[in-house]
């Protein structure tokens, strides 16, 4: 009976569940969580304004001008009398829909750029990287403003192209370098060679076979720079060259007149401001806590 | 070592090159240039005739290859061209404003170091405790806060303590030392922010990396005292890399001034930018471009160089 010998069915082998990628992030990373929150909030506010926002962002109200945060305007009004609560929620739509687009944009060229530079090596690779050197070679506003004097405004459904395009091409050369490096390292794996030996085209290795295994530095690079394109986006708009009157957006909000009436609505200029602050503040930290979490280099 | 910085200096022409001759193109891809805004630009009514006059005067009308050449060649001869708002030379436009910028950045520069060195240091020797999050929070605040509306700040909490607004008006350094800093040190600190933080946080990884070399557990084996090992074993050489940080970020920082100098009424090189941009002066946005290319460039190259100088185990050249 004691020697009895042990039965074991095929199911006691049971592999160990995988962690939920989810689950694991929110344990690894709390604050990057936390900060994924604030994002969560900020999308629902720039997808839904006309659910959160108390007044409509461009309904001027002369009774009501430059008043002090209130019960009926909690974060007071502006010079024309419009609510800057609902001008900072109809502002997060701006901010997203410009951070996302021309970050991915920017992340896109950038990584298709990276990893033709890392696949054909040689003479290809040379050309590319003589070019992002180049384009390296301009502070991003300065090359953004540059574009920006090029372009000029060209609205299509509401959002300006040609200020996308301008915020994506200074992210263009810095992702390129990143995933180049990335690919570098994929580029001498033995499955590409594989692929290669079997006699898949270009195209088909570098999207098939490359592309997903430098996923992570791109989405590393893509959250990131969402940060940075929502502050360049409030940068332009501050200076009177990106987004314009009467849409409403966060850098617009500061610039012109707002600084005028420092004495007597300091509100005009502090709450706008917290808005990019904290937006910005939440993509840069959910991104750093993304590089932790996915690059193991950095796991502690 | 000085054929090494020869060749390096070489290598940079074809990418000032690059920069030119993007530059050019690029602001010349669509049609529109200053005429229109110099003459139509505050709506008024004025003949194509004069329109077409002004760009024949100046010498918008050539085919672009001529303007191309034309431009190139002034370039090969150091010659950025003229401004087409102000017709001043383009030098001369950036040289009156150049001291004034120069000031803030180097101000933000002193200030960044003072401050990243003790914060970056601190974060990464009580890693993953309360002093490290605090760091953590404040860098990254410095990368999120948009410099203009930092410097905004910094005028409210100025103007709700002492009832004062720092001066507007530019008086140099060796005159008046006080009324200089009074003005600028608060533009500086606008700037300096996201400088501090960029720095701090490298400082903060690369003092990691070495402090988990062997020769640091060699030195604390020896039973060196904890403060020297951190000093003068660690920090040293952690500080290679906060150095590139710190002269790409400076080379950088004209793109913060160029916010930022809006914000304090400082008629510096980024006002000159913006305002260039908005009249689409085109001389003077490249002329402007590629003196900032070449800053980057060269500062890029005096880093590489400097590691040799700091780090030993660097050398150029064989």
């Amino acid at each position: 009976m004691a020697n009895a010998p042990q039965v074991i069915s095929a199911n006691s082998f049971v592999l160990p569940k995988r962690p939920n990628p989810v689950l694991s992030f929110v344990r690894q990373q709390p604050m990057g969580a936390v900060s994924f929150i604030v994002i969560a909030i900020m999308m629902f506010a720039g997808l839904f304004p006309q659910l959160v926002a108390p007044y409509d962002p461009l309904s001027i109200n002369f009774s009501s001008i430059l008043a002090a945060p209130s019960w009926d305007h909690w974060l007071g009004t502006d010079a024309f009398g419009r609510d800057i609560l609902s001008r900072i929620i109809y502002g997060s739509r701006t901010a997203l829909v410009i951070g996302f687009a021309s970050s991915l944009m920017g992340s896109t060229i950038g990584a298709v750029l990276g990893i033709a530079s890392a696949y054909f090596g040689g003479r290809v690779d040379n050309w590319i990287q003589r070019f992002v050197d180049i384009l390296l070679a301009f502070p991003i506003i300065v090359l953004a403003l540059v574009v920006v004097a090029a372009l000029r405004k060209t609205v299509v459904y509401g959002v300006d192209v040609n200020l996308v395009i301008a915020i994506a091409i200074p992210i263009v050369p810095r992702v390129a370098r990143v995933v180049r490096a990335a690919a570098l390292s994929v580029n001498v794996m033995p499955y590409i060679d594989a692929a290669r030996a079997a006699g898949y085209s270009d195209m088909r290795i570098i999207f098939r076979h490359m592309a997903p295994n430098v996923v992570a530095p791109f989405l590393i690079m893509f959250t990131a720079f969402i940060a940075q394109a929502i502050l360049l986006e409030a940068s332009l708009s501050f200076l009177g060259l990106g987004v314009t009157e009467p849409t409403a957006a966060w850098g617009l909000m500061l610039s012109g007149n707002a600084a005028d009436f420092f004495r007597e609505a300091p509100w005009m200029i502090i709450f706008p401001g917290v808005a990019i602050s904290l937006a910005v503040f939440a993509f840069n930290l959910f991104g750093d806590s993304l590089r932790d979490y996915l690059d193991p280099r950095f796991k502690t | 070592m000085l054929l090494y910085t020869l060749k390096r200096l070489l290598l940079t022409i074809p990418t000032l090159i690059g920069v030119a001759v993007l530059v050019f193109f690029m602001l010349r891809v669509v049609p529109g240039d200053i005429v229109e805004i110099k003459l139509r630009g505050d709506g008024g009514n004025v003949t194509q005739e004069v329109v077409d006059q002004e760009r024949k005067r100046l010498g918008l009308d050539r085919p672009l290859i001529v303007q191309f050449g034309d431009y190139m060649w002034g370039l090969a001869r150091g010659d950025l061209g003229v401004s087409m708002w102000t017709e001043r030379p383009v030098i001369e436009e950036i040289l009156i404003r150049l001291e004034l910028s120069l000031e803030v950045a180097i101000l933000a520069t002193i200030f960044a170091t003072l401050i990243s060195i003790p914060l970056g240091t601190a974060a990464a020797l009580f890693r993953n405790t309360w002093i490290d999050y605090v760091v953590r929070i404040i860098t990254i605040g410095g990368l999120s806060i948009p410099s203009f509306w930092f410097g905004m700040i910094i005028m409210l909490t100025l103007l709700a303590l002492f009832n004062w607004l720092p001066p507007i008006t530019f008086t140099p350094i060796y005159e008046d030392p006080v009324a200089n800093l009074s003005q600028l040190i608060w533009p500086a600190l606008a700037v300096g922010y996201r400088y501090c933080a960029v720095t701090a946080r490298m400082i903060r990884s690369s003092l990691l990396e070495v402090l988990a070399e062997d020769y640091i557990r060699t030195a604390r084996a020896k039973g060196v005292y904890e403060k020297l090992v951190v000093s003068r074993h660690a920090l040293r050489n952690a500080l290679l890399p906060a150095i590139t940080v710190m002269g790409l970020e400076f080379a950088f920082l004209i793109g913060g001034l160029v916010v930022t100098e809006q914000v304090f009424n400082l008629n510096g090189i980024g006002q000159l930018f913006v305002q260039s941009v908005s009249r689409n002066d085109f001389m003077l946005i490249q002329g402007m471009v590629i003196i900032i290319a070449c800053f980057y460039v060269v500062i890029n190259l005096a880093v590489d160089l400097l590691y040799a100088v700091f780090d030993p185990r660097i050398r150029y050249g064989n």
